[in-house]
């Protein structure tokens, strides 16, 4: 339930954010603060080092955040599913090849397999949705798998199959509704654990230099020598928002995931 | 068993064969990159670029003999890329040996406490903690202690070093080195324990909690043994199997860790130098400390692998 309200709050941050910000508070020349100021009635966050509200760059990073999270969510499940459907529902080389590919992408390091690709497609903030998708989907892949190969033995598949039904209709006709729910529940813990990669990735100044996502305003931060300044209010809150959104979506996948499969989760 | 190594070797070898063709879909003049602001034999780089003009296949079969060529320069510092892997390996070893052991003994404490009265007081304390550090960025949690350890907010004085591995000018062989270094190795080490413990403390817990449904308990019970000795005879030795078995398979989560918390303390190992080598980028440099993580990576997964047929007969039939 608290999950719930934290998520709300935040959603409607990113969703207002365009109205409740104007365009001149994220623009570095017509920034009006000090440098590096600490909180005041004017900035209750204080300012960043060229003179903008942190409290305004941070309402715009949820915009940010929360998007690339949950399109990079949206391709990391997509693929997912496909692969692990696929991978359960064929048998023979096909399906090896399949868990193979899943399992090599479960193995590689996370972050040297991010780094390498978002060099090599350059840093933008589609290329980062699209990297952080390719290196996410590998755990849903063998979650679904194996509830595949359990569907796959039930009574209902095995008439569709002697009336004829092929490969296609079986899985998204059968398989594909009856992995849903599961997929839902590990949705929303994906989010969280993308949430997270894209703050790393921009914070290593791998994603849109110019979109003040978390990650990338911790990256300013650090540049621009907050840290040895003692700027924590600068700091702080970005770290505060990635924790909360994070706790949020983890407590709303886990609740969810009880609901779903009261057998794995208790 | 030969499976599995062999497993081992087809990810490996897929690796290095990802490591080629991925850096080759580069745009631009990987030569002119390299050229830039050096003193270059011209006779030289039309030899490098012949040597790039070549039959794809060509040269993939030259890479295949040989991907740890040590003559490959880093585009930056002009020195085999090799050569500099292997001297920031020890700081790195260093800060992630000490972290890992710290992480994993408290870790592994919390987690019995934890597990074995699930829903009791230190249980309901000690979840809701290890899981607001997993859901922190573990840069952040550097730069707030540095913020605060440090540089010195909040009415704390500043106590530790800003980064770097010793003062300048000190002898690291030296007792005193040492403990420059240990003064220095705080904050970060401090950083990934944190982090670590609250994957390790959730895994042992669930672990312990799956352990108290099992029979062999009961009788233990039964038997009229006290609590104290069900528990550490019998409940956490086997708790304990799949907790290690995942902390060896959780170093890819690891080396997460070592990239970014190098970078924000400027600790000189592996994770500055891929820093170091993507803002560049870097790309001979970054090229092979993909090789060198993911090799360690997919090693410490075979040990485990291996490890876990040794001590669990149950998995060997």
């Amino acid at each position: 339930m608290t999950g719930v309200v934290i998520l709300a709050v935040f959603i409607a941050t990113a969703i207002l954010a365009p109205i409740l910000i104007p365009d001149a508070a994220l623009d570095v020349t017509k920034a009006d603060g000090g440098r590096f100021e600490g909180p005041s009635l004017g900035y209750p966050l204080g300012t960043d080092e060229s003179g903008r509200s942190v409290l305004l760059l941070l309402a715009w990073g949820t915009r940010i955040s929360l998007t690339v999270g949950i399109a990079a969510t949206i391709i990391s499940m997509v693929l997912g599913t496909a692969f692990g459907i696929a991978a359960g529902h064929f048998r023979g080389a096909g399906s090896h090849a399949l868990v193979g590919v899943t399992d090599w992408f479960l193995v590689i390091p996370f972050l040297p397999l991010a780094i390498v690709l978002a060099t090599v497609l350059g840093p933008s903030t589609t290329n980062l949705i699209i990297v952080i998708g390719i290196t996410s989907w590998a755990g849903t892949a063998r979650l679904i798998r194996a509830q595949t190969l359990s569907i796959e033995g039930r009574p209902y598949l095995e008439r569709s199959k002697a009336l004829g039904a092929g490969n296609w209709y079986q899985m998204s006709r059968h398989v594909l509704p009856n992995v849903f729910p599961l997929v839902l529940a590990n949705t929303t813990l994906t989010v969280a654990i993308v949430i997270l990669s894209e703050t790393t990735l921009s914070f290593l100044g791998l994603g849109d230099p110019q979109a003040p996502s978390w990650g990338a305003l911790l990256d300013r931060a650090f540049s621009s020598g907050a840290v040895s300044r003692g700027a924590w209010w600068y700091v702080l809150p970005p770290g505060i928002c990635v924790v909360l959104v994070v706790l949020a979506f983890t407590l709303v996948g886990r609740a969810m995931e009880r609901i779903v499969d009261p057998r794995r989760a208790s | 068993m030969g499976s599995k190594v062999l497993r081992a070797f087809i990810t490996l070898a897929f690796v290095v064969i990802f490591n080629f063709f991925l850096f080759r879909m580069l745009p631009g003049d990987p030569i002119g990159l390299y050229a830039r602001g050096r003193n270059q034999d011209p006779e030289q780089l039309v030899e490098l670029r012949r040597a790039l003009n070549k039959p794809l296949l060509e040269q993939f079969l030259t890479y295949l003999r040989n991907p740890f060529d040590s003559t490959i320069d880093s585009t930056r510092f002009s020195r085999p890329v090799w050569e500099m892997i292997g001297e920031r390996v020890w700081p790195t070893l260093l800060l992630l040996g000490t972290a890992i052991l710290l992480a994993s003994l408290i870790g592994i404490w919390i987690g019995i406490r934890a597990g074995w009265k699930p829903g009791g007081r230190f249980d309901r304390m000690s979840t809701s903690t290890t899981l607001i550090l997993y859901s922190m960025p573990e840069f952040w949690l550097g730069m707030m202690l540095l913020i605060v350890f440090s540089v010195g907010a909040f009415g704390i004085p500043g106590m530790f070093p800003v980064g770097g591995i010793a003062s300048p000018g000190v002898d690291t062989s030296s007792p005193v080195g040492w403990l420059n270094v240990l003064r220095h190795l705080v904050l970060p080490c401090t950083t990934l324990v944190l982090i670590y413990l609250a994957d390790y403390a959730l895994v042992m817990r669930a672990s312990l909690i799956d352990e108290r449904r099992q029979e062999y308990l009961t009788l233990a019970r039964a038997k009229g043994l006290r609590d104290t000795s069900v528990r550490k005879r019998h409940a956490v030795p086997n708790a304990l199997l799949p907790t290690v078995t995942l902390i060896f398979l959780s170093l890819g989560f690891v080396v997460t860790g070592a990239i970014t918390v190098e970078t924000v303390f400027s600790w000189p190992g592996l994770g500055l130098l891929t820093y170091e080598a993507l803002r560049g980028p870097d790309i001979p440099l970054l090229q092979a400390i993909f090789l060198m993580f993911s090799i360690a990576v997919i090693v410490a997964n075979l040990i485990a692998e291996l490890l876990y047929v040794v001590f669990d007969p149950r998995v060997r039939s």
